[in-house]
């Protein structure tokens, strides 16, 4: 057992928030076709209230603090944030799309001691990328910073999403990658917009492209041990819980709201009317979300995929039920392995059914929510 | 017995969880814990504290151990972590900006 692996479940057991993903932004100098984000300002933090949050935070246990937006670099103040962090001994992640990462900037990260910087790049073709980010000229700023973060010796990693408009580049991507000499990852979920509008999901690839990337050893590593069938889940699988949201980590939106997941926007609270401890152990949702263990999930409990199926809670919820499955990773379980799921079985459905879009939570936040 | 002055570097992530200190190399991400002997020196090591103080100080009377005992200890486990960077060793006081700019390494300006 890793190290790690052991202080995670030390941080479980203590209902420690070992992790937390903060979005100092929602403003973006990209306009990605896929992006489920609302760019407006509707009041984001000051800089004043997220240096008092990220004192909270290191109070509270976090170890990891990840920065991530909208673009974070909009904000005049990020490297004064990242400052105040690392002076407070975080370990600081970044997600940016480096666009306006110059020598400068690549030198303060490395100076500040920020550990890793993601950056998601769409393809190895310019034409692609900026075709994706909308912002002619991005891929040619976001490599070129890539190489000034490289050349400060910081550990990077592009982030690319597999969508109908660049599925043929994601090997091009992964060569890129390895020309760079940075660390590649590939997803193939699109989310809905935060405002409901579901209409980004049909950029998504079909589920029969999958078996593709599901079959490719540079991405998965052992194909046959990644798409062998689930074994029968056993006591311990049926008694576990679902994810890391709510037990050992959250996500904090630039209107100080707190979700379990960023991909899980269940409003349990906010900063700006409670201290980050209060809500963290005493919000119902998060009760709720941490009540739920594999055997209470009324559908996945009696699926045999439960114990190696990535079923998000946070794509369930916004199917409208976070103890229901998860549409997008029933497809996955099935065309990683072959083997139906039991919400297929349930719908007695042959291959997975077109996603359920009318069901969509509408996700607004707070402020404009009115809460 | 020379004096030793022990500094953390500032390219490190630490937090306290349930007693045991984690520790992370921010440049090649080596993990560690640190147990509550280490964790209590870890804490000490300001630069200008010689370690036979810190141990003396901080250690023999919250943990029941002799001071060679203790010193021994202490010495090894300093040597391993300034191996891996973590720990700045000098035979002389350190400065904050000193300890700085030694652990921020290659491509620091
Ligand atoms: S499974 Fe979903 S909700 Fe859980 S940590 Fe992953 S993205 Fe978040
Ligand atoms: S495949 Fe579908 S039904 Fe089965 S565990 Fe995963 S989300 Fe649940």
């Amino acid at each position: 057992m890793s190290l790690m692996y052991e202080m995670n479940n030390k941080a479980f057991d203590h209902g420690v928030p070992l992790s937390v993903h903060m979005d100092v932004t929602y403003r973006c100098n990209e306009r990605c076709v896929h992006c489920y984000l609302d760019h407006d300002d509707h009041g984001e933090m000051t800089t004043a209230e997220i240096k008092g949050i990220i004192d909270q935070l290191a109070e509270a246990g976090t170890f990891f603090l990840t920065f991530s937006g909208g673009e974070v670099f909009l904000r005049r103040d990020f490297l004064e944030l990242v400052a105040h962090a690392r002076k407070l001994l975080f370990n600081v992640k970044v997600k940016t799309n480096a666009v306006m990462i110059r020598e400068r900037e690549a030198q303060e990260l490395r100076r500040l001691g920020v550990e890793q910087i993601q950056i998601s790049v769409y393809s190895h073709r310019a034409e692609v990328h900026d075709a994706i980010t909308k912002l002619p000229g991005s891929w040619a700023r976001t490599t070129r910073a890539i190489r000034f973060l490289k050349d400060q010796g910081l550990k990077v990693t592009i982030a690319n999403v597999l969508m109908n408009d660049n599925f043929d580049d994601y090997k091009g991507a992964q060569a890129l990658a390895e020309e760079l000499g940075v660390s590649y990852t590939l997803d193939p979920t699109v989310s809905p917009k935060m405002d409901g509008d579901h209409s980004i999901l049909s950029l998504r690839v079909p589920g029969t492209a999958l078996p593709t990337v599901f079959h490719d050893p540079s991405l998965v590593g052992d194909v046959a041990e990644y798409c062998a069938p689930p074994s029968a889940p056993g006591e311990d699988v049926l008694n576990g819980y679902p994810c890391s949201a709510g037990h050992t980590s959250c996500y904090i939106t630039p209107y100080a709201d707190v979700f379990p997941c960023v991909q899980f926007p269940l409003p349990s609270g906010n900063l700006r009317q409670q201290k980050f401890l209060d809500i963290w152990r005493n919000s119902t949702q998060l009760e709720d979300v941490r009540s739920i263990r594999a055997r209470d999930l009324p559908t996945c409990s009696g699926c045999g995929h439960v114990g190696t199926c990535s079923r998000c809670p946070g794509l369930a919820f916004m199917e409208g039920d976070m103890r229901g499955p998860s549409t997008v990773d029933c497809e996955k379980s099935f065309y990683r392995t072959g083997v139906p799921s039991a919400n297929m079985r349930r719908r007695g459905l042959e291959v997975p059914a077109p996603h359920p879009m009318q069901q969509l939570v509408q996700i607004a936040p707070a402020l404009v929510q009115g809460l | 017995m020379r004096d030793v002055y022990i500094a953390r570097s500032s390219a490190i992530a630490s937090r306290v969880l349930a007693g045991e200190t984690m520790v992370m190399h921010v440049t090649d991400s080596t993990f560690f814990t640190l147990n509550e002997v280490a964790t209590a020196i870890w804490h000490a090591a300001d630069g200008v504290t010689p370690l036979a103080e810190i141990v003396t100080r901080n250690v023999c009377p919250n943990f029941e151990i002799t001071p060679q005992e203790a010193f021994a200890d202490a010495e090894e486990f300093v040597r391993e972590l300034a191996t891996h960077g973590i720990l700045q060793v000098s035979d002389h006081p350190m400065l904050a900006q000193a300890v700085l700019n030694q652990s921020s390494g290659a491509g620091a300006p």
